[in-house]
């Protein structure tokens, strides 16, 4: 049964890490002059739409988020129009955060909007996919103990590690190195990026080391 | 000995405070300068010396150059003039050292191998330590008697191209200039265009007499690709072009009934292998030093290249332009350019040089007598004397030029002890005195993290086996040790040394304490390594957990420590302490939601809340309870402490945006500079009112009507003052009165300031007499209180306007965390200690301090002041710099008396208190002493190490109120 899991567990996240790679590929072929830092933005948002595009095949298609109750059409919408609403709310509120850590208000808000955009997509779109838009859920999974299966503990991973890694990404911006990655949002996004292919490799691993510790309570 | 946890922190940040002392002694030495301010004059010329009374002739000896040409090429190393590549790459110049009439030395520059300071040097003849650099951050012009100045002085003109450094330094002094910013790096042909462009047409010229040129491509190459690129040969080619110009128009040129001109080709430090420079490495330190001039005689090959110091340019170009050596020059004549000059005027020459050194000798030196130089030149002067007067009486023997000889070698001997005697004492650390401070810090830091689990322990006590120690055998052989080092190492280094020259007792007092706190560190971490040796079966690891916020305490507390390695960090520290605050706030953002969301309390928890209940009764007045102060439901407490963090991140970015500071952006403009504009002053009236209104409601909470009468006079009176001083406007006052300095109205302050602590001191005194414990804690409480509002006062008082909304902010977030936060949510004495310190700290930076001394803000120190008095200047701008760690310190002793367990909580915050700024002192001092030859050295990192000392100063301070508060637990059970 562990093993099952994890194994579907650790294909589910070699998908999503081949993703970013793709996203990082394919504009290289159709874009011209693209660099990952001189077309940043490009970058930024084709691996967004690829992670995007993964995740929402990958969890919705194989059916890993809660079953629904009703299967009528409207409520579907709803809960489709809720999960978007979800999700810029999301954005904003990375934005928002991103600014009180002090980037500037109105000098380059597309760059730090982008870098939020980005945030939301490694976090918030899979935790919609996961667990809907589900208020109640999000807080149980995110508080202490309370994962109920190998997935939360995976989504509690990722989700740690994309944050932490834009947080330590921020740090190089005041070296006075003058490289090309140290430009604004360069390093942070490329820092959320490396922890979220961090997490997805440490996630299986780490379960699967602490599989006699981690015993989840029944639904 | 058993301490408790306060004074044990107390005395440990004295004696770090003593080590610091001793440290920043050796590592800035003191400057030699002249006691005299005024520059050297002509007339202060010595007279020539005579034996007997025949005519005394002061006058000069002549000049012996007409015009001057100084081609200074940065990072010109030695041998690209004179080894191999010079050969390949300079042959014009190499022709001329070789075969011309010219002189070609390796001139010794002194570390710091940078270029302001090797200018300072060249133009001065002194060696600029680093104290020297960090004190005249505020004057950039070069104040001090140099060569230019003279020059200047005597009616030369001058005129210069090239690094814009000297055109900083000697502003005016020009009569025609075109700086070149060293800006940018990768640029190094442009630079030296810039340079060149100016050159045929100045050489036509006649209307100039020195003409300086500072190339900067050389530089520029060596960082880029180090010495051995190929882009150095073209470089060096392209000075070869420019020194043949020069030669062949201005100095071949004889005009007759002229004297002839002068070109000096030289370099300001060299490069290391790897193109950098900065330390005191052989191929940093070389640099050539060629002069050429048809009056020297012509050459036949190179034979040995003589060395010399940088600095003897200095008075061999002011002796040679017969301008006074300037005052602080501690460089010797280079006897070969005198060559061709009489005997008299040679050993004139000399006499003058010596003087002036002499004269510097003893200024500098306490015990110039015995300085051998010194005796050396008086004996000179005396034979001089005698040669002086067969040599007026006619005599022209064999015996008056073998005389003179003699009188010569005298001279020069006597120049170069007492050249000597003077640059030992600068330019170089004094390593013993940083070692013996070091040692001692290292030892209180270690002492501090061993001491952390006793200090930490409910009894906040510390066991020191000090006198057990002073039984031991290894303490007596260690002493016996240190002071057989000491008299070691006194007896034998040459250089001056601080630690050597105090006192033997003192000295001997430090031995046997040092060695003592040795024995003492060794006992208590074998009693450690014991205990946990016995306790290792039992503790389990469940008993260690670490929340979150721990580690990022933690975490934080390390990362900003070791940042402290980067110069870029050190430089923008106020980045990492917003990062770092913003974080602590999501941090308790969390916290805030976790226990009202999701976890329920415990059983056994609220059982504990019940317990305790009545004793929070008891002291309700008296506590930062919120029910009672503001009359908050329970229900709306628990939004307006979800509120809180967010109100505070709000804050901490709003106050982050008014000053600008550290060095890459703080170019950018800021609120403060809007507000400051002028046409905002409206805005900036309304600001402070409201700061103002906000300070007192905020303030007079816990006062007594006495005080808070005082406060609303006191923040009046501030308004008053800022109004007068003209930086807002006063609304009844419709005529423009004449600006005042204000100082009746900062009087006026100042007397509420004082009464409010008077009354503040005058209750905390009667709560130790009463006789009711919960009187007592009441009063004292209130007196503690009133302490505090009266330094709010006096901050906002010394604050610019633009910044009482930083003040009026840091009291918002005080008061609401302290409702809200760290008592609903039971922190601990040790993190509500070091939450206060990240405030604290970044509240430094949000007044719009850096790291660089020119952000000082010295104006404070003339408030209520007529004219400059040291003293309280000096006190006031430390007081307003540190205001926000002294504030939020302050706070902390406020909000812990209120607490349940005061008694341990105090100790355990000081403790607190002391470790926190002793691992960032001690790291740094280690690291600036491993850095010392760094580039950045006296730009970046030394005065961080200033700022650090007087961080730890304060701290102090801070941590002996905390001992004094502490006290009463001690006599009171």
């Amino acid at each position: 049964m562990w093993e099952v899991e994890i194994r579907g567990m650790a294909s589910a996240h070699a998908l999503l890490a081949g993703s970013v790679l793709v996203g990082s590929l394919v504009p290289a072929l159709s874009v011209e002059n693209f660099s990952v830092y001189g077309t940043h933005l490009v970058w930024l948002y084709s691996v967004c739409g690829c992670v995007a595009i993964v995740n929402i095949t990958v969890f919705w298609l194989l059916g890993i988020s809660p079953p629904t109750k009703k299967h009528t059409l409207s409520y579907k919408l709803s809960r489709l129009i809720r999960s978007c609403v979800y999700f810029l709310l999301s954005c904003l509120f990375f934005h928002t955060v991103v600014v009180l850590y002090g980037a500037s208000l109105l000098e380059s808000a597309l760059e730090t909007f982008s870098l939020a955009v980005l945030l939301s997509t490694l976090t918030t779109l899979r935790c919609l996919c996961m667990l809907g838009p589900n208020v109640q859920a999000w807080i149980r999974v995110f508080s202490r103990d309370g994962a109920m299966s190998v997935w939360d503990t995976s989504l509690q991973i990722t989700t740690g590690c994309s944050v932490v890694g834009a947080w330590l990404g921020a740090f190089p911006i005041p070296l006075d190195w003058d490289r090309p990655w140290q430009v604004w949002p360069v390093s942070c996004s490329l820092g959320a990026t490396g922890g979220f292919l961090t997490g997805l490799l440490a996630a299986p691993i780490w379960i699967r080391w602490h599989r006699k510790q981690l015993t989840y309570k029944l639904k | 000995m058993k301490l408790s946890s306060s004074v044990f922190s107390a005395i440990c940040l004295i004696i770090e405070l003593l080590g610091i002392a001793l440290f920043l002694r050796g590592f800035f030495p003191v400057p030699i300068k002249s006691s005299l301010s005024s520059k050297s004059k002509l007339s202060d010329l010595p007279a020539e010396p005579v034996v007997g009374s025949s005519p005394n002739s002061t006058k000069v000896p002549p000049p012996l150059f007409n015009r001057v040409v100084i081609v200074l090429i940065d990072a010109l190393r030695d041998d690209f003039v004179f080894g191999p590549n010079g050969k390949r790459f300079m042959p014009y110049t190499r022709n001329l050292v070789e075969s011309g009439s010219s002189h070609g030395f390796i001139a010794k520059a002194r570390p710091p191998t940078v270029t302001m300071p090797r200018i300072k040097a060249l133009t001065t003849g002194s060696i600029p330590g680093f104290i020297d650099v960090v004190m005249n951050l505020n004057s950039q012009a070069l104040l001090e008697d140099n060569l230019l100045w003279q020059a200047k002085n005597s009616g030369k003109r001058i005129i210069f191209y090239g690094d814009d450094t000297w055109v900083r330094l000697f502003p005016k002094h020009f009569l025609e200039y075109d700086g070149t910013t060293s800006f940018f790096v990768s640029d190094y042909t442009e630079v030296d265009n810039n340079v060149t462009r100016h050159l045929d047409s100045t050489l036509k010229r006649d209307d100039w007499d020195v003409l300086i040129l500072h190339y900067l491509g050389l530089d520029h190459i060596g960082h880029i690709s180090g010495p051995h690129s190929s882009l150095i040969g073209p470089k060096l080619l392209e000075m070869d072009d420019v020194i043949k110009k020069i030669h062949t128009s201005v100095i071949t040129t004889e005009v007759e009934g002229r004297l002839p001109n002068l070109l000096v080709l030289c370099g300001d430090h060299g490069m290391s292998e790897t193109g950098s420079h900065g330390g005191s490495s052989e191929p940093e330190v070389n640099t050539p030093l060629v002069l050429i001039s048809p009056a020297f005689p012509m050459k036949e090959g190179m034979g040995e290249t003589l060395v010399v110091e940088q600095v003897d340019l200095t008075p061999t170009l002011a002796l040679a332009l017969a301008l006074p050596i300037s005052q602080n020059s501690v460089g010797r004549l280079i006897p070969a350019v005198f060559e061709k000059a009489s005997l008299r005027e040679q050993l004139r020459y000399l006499h003058i040089n010596g003087h002036q050194l002499s004269n510097l000798l003893r200024d500098s030196n306490p015990s110039f007598h015995k300085e051998d130089g010194y005796e050396q030149f008086r004996m000179a002067e005396k034979a001089h004397g005698s040669w002086m007067k067969l040599y007026v009486e006619g005599n022209t023997s064999e015996v008056l030029s073998n005389m003179a000889k003699k009188v010569f070698k005298q001279y020069l001997e006597a120049l170069q002890a007492m050249s000597a005697a003077l640059s030992k004492q600068l330019g170089k650390y004094d390593m013993y005195s940083m070692m013996v401070g070091m040692s001692l810090i290292l030892q209180i830091l270690v002492l501090l993290l061993l001491a952390m689990p006793e200090a930490l322990s409910s009894a906040a006590c510390v066991d020191v086996p000090l006198a057990t120690t002073f039984l031991s055998l290894p303490f007596y052989l260690l002493v016996l040790l240190g002071f057989s080092v000491h008299v070691l190492v006194c007896t034998s280094s040459e250089a001056s040394c601080y630690f050597c020259s105090l006192p033997w007792l003192l000295a001997f007092i430090s031995i046997v304490f040092s060695s003592a706190l040795f024995c003492s560190l060794v006992s208590m971490a074998a009693r450690r390594a014991l205990k946990v040796d016995n306790k290792q079966p039992k503790t389990s690891s469940s008993e260690w957990t670490l929340s979150e916020l721990d580690v990022l305490l933690l975490i934080g507390t390390l990362g900003h420590t070791l940042s402290l390695a980067s110069s870029s960090f050190v430089e923008e520290e106020h980045q990492t302490w917003y990062f770092l605050l913003n974080t602590l706030c999501l941090a308790v953002f969390q916290d805030v939601c976790r226990k009202y969301f999701r976890e329920k309390r415990r059983p056994g928890e609220e059982e504990e809340e019940s317990l305790l209940l009545p004793s929070t009764m008891e002291e309700k007045s008296a506590s930062f309870s919120p029910v009672a102060e503001l009359g908050v439901s329970a229900d709306s407490e628990k939004w307006l402490a979800l509120a809180t963090p967010l109100l505070t991140l709000a804050c901490c970015r709003m106050l982050r945006s008014l000053n600008q500071t550290g060095v890459q952006w703080a170019h950018l403009p800021d609120l403060s500079h809007w507000l400051n504009s002028g046409d905002h002053k409206v805005f900036l009236s309304l600001l402070s009112i409201l700061s103002l209104l906000l300070i007192f409601l905020l303030v007079q909470r816990h006062c007594s009507l006495v005080s808070k009468i005082a406060l609303a006079l006191g923040l009046l009176g501030v308004y008053c003052y800022r109004a007068a001083v003209g930086s807002v406007l006063f609304p009844w006052q419709h005529s423009a009165q004449a600006m005042s300095k204000g100082t009746g109205e900062a009087h006026f302050v100042y007397i509420f300031v004082l009464g409010i602590l008077f009354t503040g001191v005058k209750d905390l005194l009667r709560s130790q007499m009463m006789s009711s414990v919960a009187d007592g804690r009441r009063m004292k409480s209130r007196g503690l209180w009133e302490v505090y509002s009266g330094m709010v006062l006096f901050v906002a008082l010394l604050f610019r306007a633009h910044n009482l909304p930083t003040l009026a902010c840091c009291l918002l977030i005080q008061t609401l965390m302290a409702q809200f936060i760290w008592k609903r949510l039971h922190y601990d004495a040790a993190q509500t200690t070091i939450m206060h310190c990240w405030f604290g700290q970044a509240f430094f930076y949000f007044q719009g301090n850096s790291n660089n001394i020119a952000t000082v803000d010295i104006s404070v120190g003339f408030v209520g002041l007529e004219s400059y008095v040291e003293a309280p200047a000096v006190f006031l701008t430390a007081f307003s710099t540190y205001a926000g760690p002294l504030l939020w310190a302050c706070h902390l002793v406020c909000y812990l008396n209120s607490e349940r367990d005061r008694a341990v909580s105090l100790g355990h915050s000081s403790y607190c208190f002391a470790l926190l700024r002793s691992i960032p002192a001690v790291f740094y001092i280690v690291l600036v002493t491993a850095l010392r030859y760094h580039l950045f050295i006296w730009s970046v990192f030394s005065p961080k190490l200033l700022y650090e000392a007087m961080h730890t100063l304060i701290t102090t301070a801070v941590c002996l109120f905390f001992t004094f508060m502490d006290q009463d637990r001690t006599r009171r059970p």
